[in-house]
């Protein structure tokens, strides 16, 4: 990527800060405000899951799972105790986060091929789990009626002050990601991405910095969860499956795995795209399927990434007619860094 | 009493036993050679030091304390350090950042820029490539870096695993210069080499690995003298 000085970016971030902001006025239609507030849940999504994938070099293909899992706490807990959001949104990431350490403590120590069929399983079994427990998810017919957020008297109801909640959310969340990455634990997550042993040599405990990044990522999962299910106030088991997790992984990779700006990057352009082809709604998958294909043969680093999932360590074999062109764009990085 | 002291290690990757039963001792400040061909089990033998493989039998003493089996952060916090085979240097991370991470288990972060600055002090080039990626190194640079990064947990020891592995020969000779440097400081050194020629000529003592025993311990003056290994490991016919 091309390395954007200090005092440029500061004023693209800054224009672009402004543009989020004004950007119900421009868009004007309640309907664009909608995709728009999706976009801004989605980008949290791939954002953590790149915390697993790009930063830590592990594999989730069951974050649908996890979404799901803080959608339903957050519905549940404030349709059945009447909690306001404020308490069930926290709850519900925090409860997602524990499944996480759970499952990140069972699986973790599984190698890459099995921890992807590991958290594949779980995905399924959430799904099937909350189709099935008729008497605390409403089985198939899902959740109607879920609260919408207020605060001191001032409703969330109108798409445009969603958007704004969901606009901090994400900025949040994308901070608090991009800290954590230049930090020591960061450090500790990207060494075990370049090399385990050398990490674990170096006294990094291994073991529990992968349960800590997949129990950080489910938290911020979780929470989107809660966002995603006050706003759209119905939801069901099948919007949770293992498509939701694809759909999530293909915004990472698109994006570019292990930066901080890729996974928003692919999930502006994955939620946009099947808004701009309407007419092809039935070919949905197929698409996120030859995207996936796409970025793994063409550009495995994806559009803004470093390196993480899809690209082979260093010596071993792949395209030979590529190897020499992802070398030299490598080195042309290392000046840049990651945005 | 030896600052490090391995007594009757054995060592098994499921049925295969790759040491069996091995014995060395290092006093402090000591510059130690252990030579050996492909798969003696050198690698291995420092993995277990380090806790990254587990042991069946045998014990670690260092300092007086048992470490065998111990976890790789306990180990690194008692003051071991290992610099692993093929240098495996964090290639997306910086120098700076491959050496902080080297520190992880130091959590004062003024010891840690101060450990910083003397790796650079000592090792002039790579503070020149601060902030270049790790993987944009040369390979002596990178050797230079992996060696940097096993000091910055400011270790009592430091096991270095073939330094000279796929180093320009030019550049292979300034790294044994800071080895013998590193040495001098006062730090204890376990060399673990195919180049028997090198590590026997900068090491006090030598230990000789043979298909996971040690078959011959000797000052390196003596084993440099002696014809058998002249023939095994010098090339000398």
């Amino acid at each position: 990527m091309i390395s954007i000085s200090r005092k440029y970016r500061l004023v693209l971030q800054l224009c672009v800060g402004l543009l989020l902001i004004a950007l119900p006025y421009l868009l004007g239609n309640q309907y664009f405000v909608r995709i728009a507030t999706m976009i801004g849940i989605y980008v949290v999504l791939a954002s953590s899951l790149n915390l697993i994938i790009g930063f830590t070099g592990m594999y989730s293909l069951g974050h649908g799972a996890f979404y799901g899992i803080g959608a339903y706490a957050s519905a549940i807990l404030s349709l059945s105790l009447h909690w306001p959001f404020w308490v069930t949104m926290p709850l519900a990431g925090l409860f997602t986060a524990m499944v996480g350490a759970f499952l990140g403590l069972a699986t973790l120590r599984l190698r890459q091929t099995f921890l992807v069929f590991g958290t594949l399983a779980f995905g399924e079994i959430v799904r099937i789990l909350i189709m099935n427990w008729n008497s605390l998810t409403r089985g198939p017919m899902g959740i109607p009626g879920i609260p919408v957020p207020s605060l001191f008297g001032f409703s969330f109801k109108n798409f445009s002050n969603y958007y704004y909640l969901v606009l901090v959310f994400a900025a949040l969340v994308v901070f608090l990601i991009a800290r954590l990455y230049r930090s020591r634990v960061g450090r500790a997550w990207v060494a075990i991405r370049e090399d385990e042993v050398a990490a674990s040599t170096m006294g990094v405990p291994v073991f529990g910095y992968k349960v800590l990044a997949f129990t950080i990522s489910c938290l911020f999962t979780g929470l989107a969860g809660a966002f995603y299910g006050h706003f759209v106030r119905y939801i069901s088991a099948d919007q949770f499956g293992m498509n939701e997790s694809f759909l999530i992984l293909t915004m990472v990779a698109l994006g570019g795995t292990g930066s901080i700006i890729g996974p928003v990057i692919g999930a502006v352009i994955l939620m946009l795209i099947p808004e701009l082809f309407r007419f092809l709604a039935q070919y949905r998958s197929v698409l996120y399927g030859a995207i996936l294909i796409l970025v793994i043969v063409v550009k495995p680093e994806g559009l803004a990434g470093v390196k993480g999932l899809f690209v082979p360590p260093s010596g071993t074999a792949r395209f030979h007619f590529r190897k020499q062109k992802i070398d030299s764009a490598a080195e042309g990085q290392a000046g840049g860094g990651a945005a | 009493m030896a600052l490090l002291e391995v007594d009757g290690l054995v060592v098994h990757y499921g049925k295969i036993n790759a040491l069996k039963g091995v014995s060395i001792r290092l006093e402090q400040g000591d510059l130690v050679t252990l030579i050996g061909a492909n798969g003696a089990g050198k690698t291995t033998l420092l993995n277990t030091l380090s806790g990254v493989v587990k042991a069946t039998r045998g014990t670690v003493r260092f300092g007086g304390e048992d470490v065998v089996n111990k976890r790789p952060e306990e180990v690194v916090a008692r003051g071991i350090s290992h610099v692993p085979e093929g240098r495996k240097i964090f290639s997306e991370l910086s120098v700076e950042e491959n050496l902080q991470v080297g520190a992880y288990t130091i959590k004062d972060k003024a010891r840690v820029r101060e450990l910083v600055e003397r790796s650079f002090e000592l090792f002039p080039r790579l503070a020149e490539r601060r902030k270049q990626e790790g993987g944009t190194l040369s390979g002596g640079e990178q050797q230079m870096l992996a060696i940097a990064r096993g000091l910055m947990s400011d270790p009592k020891i430091l096991f270095l695993d073939e330094p000279s592995l796929g180093i320009a020969p030019l550049m292979v000779d300034k790294i044994f210069d800071f080895i013998v440097q590193i040495n001098k400081m006062g730090k204890t050194i376990l060399l673990v080499e195919q180049n028997a020629n090198l590590a026997l000529q900068v090491a006090r003592y030598g230990y000789i690995l043979e298909t996971g025993k040690i078959t011959h311990e000797a000052p390196c003056s003596e084993l440099r003298t002696d014809d058998a290994i002249r023939r095994a490991y010098l090339g000398v016919s």
